[in-house]
């Protein structure tokens, strides 16, 4: 149920981001999702790529700072009151989140990636309000 | 106006053997008191004996900052503990400061020369003076509180910083003359502006800076929005702090208290004496000093000196605006800072590369320092409050260890440019 997303430090500077990008479609990794948390002077690049090992490996070997982070994915449905419903059950669980960042995935269903303290606990509450979780092999099809 | 005559006008060929005998006194003192320097003077060949006058200055070997930080604290000190009546100190490259002590006389030699640097700006008993130097361990407040005193000026020791308050001072107290640092001077200026006070309504007619090193631009510029005429003073801690030299009313260099500090200009390659007028490094002997007498000081500090005697009638020799330092040492604030600091921090932290690049600026005439830093890529977090308290424990590290707050910029491991030979650890922008 944990999936495998990278984490990528880029300094606030122009063509870094188009550098990074570049690298990937070179390597043929396509990104399923990402976001950027970003500071005055750097951002951090989260993304949900297919084949995250050989992702990082290429990043590397061309001097970006990349590390490999657990995360969750957590579906939900599309259409008010989705996301709603799934925080209440988190929150009522009283689970912290450190981040997290979501796509729609068709009409009827959004994707919801989370990073928090213990994702096994909330993979475990989740699953117990039956909820659907992305699991590692769903990736490449998101 | 002139504090001291007999000593600031006096005949250069006596002026000369009265340094001699001070030297003489000064080296069997040491020799006898001084365990590092009997060693040194040992090593040398040199006895006591063999200094006879000034010229013999030249035969003994130079004292070193590196010298002060193996004899950290006391170990150079002259005199007992029980004679010492205060401490100052400077920071130094490895987070030791460097250690100064000071006895009863030594306190009132420093008061004299400060004396004579003030009147030189047309201090006098009836002049109102701010001192916004730091109080401290930094020699800048204490040392001008003190020569302001003995000039029987009335002093506002406010220190540094505060500066609504330094504002409301010189408009409610009428003060008449500032002393501080000249990037302070002019942030004062900036300051005035902004409050809209009218420069009319301040009495303000001189300032005393110094401390770091400024330009003839930023003297014009200060003296321009403060409505006063602005003078260099010069001085290092372990010499005495302000007041080794200073600027007469003619403004051509600086003239040093040669019958306490006894300067030399070497080239800083052989360490071999050059004749007036050209640029070398400036070497003290502060012969006079009981607590912490030094032999040929090494101050790093690149100028020249003049001996043609000034329209002011001093026949002190003249010391040029400092061109530069033969070492690595940046004043930024007032306050020293060898890139070597910076590194020693980052060194001891785990999560960061020791490759950086300090970039000093000068921002609406304050000194600004930005220290770039690699991140070490195992301890990468992709969350923001671990990267920000990662960048907020080194802010703090350096700042404990050089005194002054800087900037820190995470940057990407292996972006600082690498080098061969010297690395490139610092870019200075501010042109002085």
């Amino acid at each position: 149920m944990i999936i495998k997303q990278l984490s990528v430090f880029l300094e606030n500077k122009t063509g870094r981001l188009t550098e990074l990008t570049g690298i990937l479609a070179d390597n043929d990794i396509n990104i399923s999702a990402f976001s950027i948390a970003d500071t005055a002077d750097y951002g951090i690049l989260r993304m949900i790529v297919g084949r995250p090992e050989l992702a990082a490996q290429v990043l590397k070997e061309k001097g970006f700072t990349v590390k490999i982070t657990d995360v969750v994915g957590m579906i939900i449905s599309n259409r008010p009151g989705g996301l709603h419903k799934a925080l209440q059950i988190i929150s009522d669980n009283n689970v912290a989140i450190e981040y997290m960042y979501a796509f729609a995935s068709g009409e009827s269903k959004a994707t919801v990636v989370i990073r928090a303290d213990s994702l096994q606990k909330i993979i475990d509450v989740l699953q117990e309000h039956k909820m659907e979780l992305l699991k590692e092999g769903d990736v490449i099809q998101v | 106006m002139i504090w001291n005559e007999h000593y600031e006008c006096m005949e250069r060929e006596e002026l000369l053997k009265l340094q001699g005998e001070r030297v003489k006194e000064m080296v069997k003192r040491v020799y006898d008191t001084v365990p590092f320097y009997r060693q040194k003077l040992q090593e040398a060949g040199i006895e006591p004996g063999d200094i006879k006058g000034i010229e013999d200055l030249q035969k003994l070997p130079f004292t070193t900052k590196q010298d002060l930080r193996d004899n950290y604290p006391f170990g150079l000190f002259a005199v007992p503990q029980p004679d010492i009546v205060r401490f100052h100190a400077s920071s130094g490259t490895t987070g030791k400061p460097t250690v100064v002590g000071y006895t009863h006389n030594d306190i009132q030699m420093w008061s004299e020369v400060v004396a004579r640097s003030l009147t030189m700006a047309g201090v006098t008993k009836a002049d109102i003076i701010q001192v916004a130097y730091g109080y401290g361990l930094f020699t800048g407040g204490l040392g001008l509180h003190y020569g302001a005193e003995k000039v029987g000026a009335s002093v506002v020791p406010i220190s540094g910083g505060n500066t609504k308050k330094q504002l409301q001072l010189i408009e409610d107290f009428g003060s008449t003359v500032l002393a501080c640092t000249p990037s302070y001077a002019a942030f004062i200026g900036e300051s005035l502006v902004e409050e809209k006070i009218d420069p009319r309504k301040i009495k303000l007619k001189s300032g005393v800076f110094g401390a770091e090193p400024w330009t003839q631009e930023m003297r014009a510029q200060i003296e321009q929005v403060l409505g006063i005429k602005a003078y260099d003073i010069y001085g290092l801690t372990e010499i005495i702090g302000p007041g080794v030299s200073m600027e007469c009313q003619f403004q051509r260099g600086m003239h040093i208290f040669e019958d306490h500090f006894i300067p030399e200009i070497i080239n800083p390659d052989t360490g071999e004496l050059l004749p007036y007028g050209e640029l070398g490094e400036l070497v003290f002997t502060p012969a006079t000093k009981e607590a912490m007498p030094l032999i040929r000081y090494r101050t790093r500090d690149l100028t020249r000196l003049h001996a043609d005697k000034c329209q002011c009638g001093r026949t002190l020799v003249r010391m040029e605006k400092c061109v530069g330092r033969s070492d690595d040492m940046l004043i930024i604030r007032g306050v020293n800072v060898f890139p070597s600091q910076v590194e020693s921090v980052l060194l001891e932290m785990s999560e960061t590369k020791p490759h950086y690049l300090i970039v000093v600026d000068r921002e609406n005439n304050l000194d600004t320092m930005e220290i770039q830093v690699e991140i070490e890529e195992e301890f990468f977090s992709d969350e923001v409050k671990e990267l920000e308290g990662l960048r907020h424990r080194i802010k703090a590290n350096i700042s404990s260890t050089l005194g002054i707050s800087a900037t820190i910029r995470l940057v990407e491991p292996g972006t600082i440019e690498r080098s061969m030979g010297k690395a490139k650890r610092v870019i200075d922008k501010r042109n002085l």
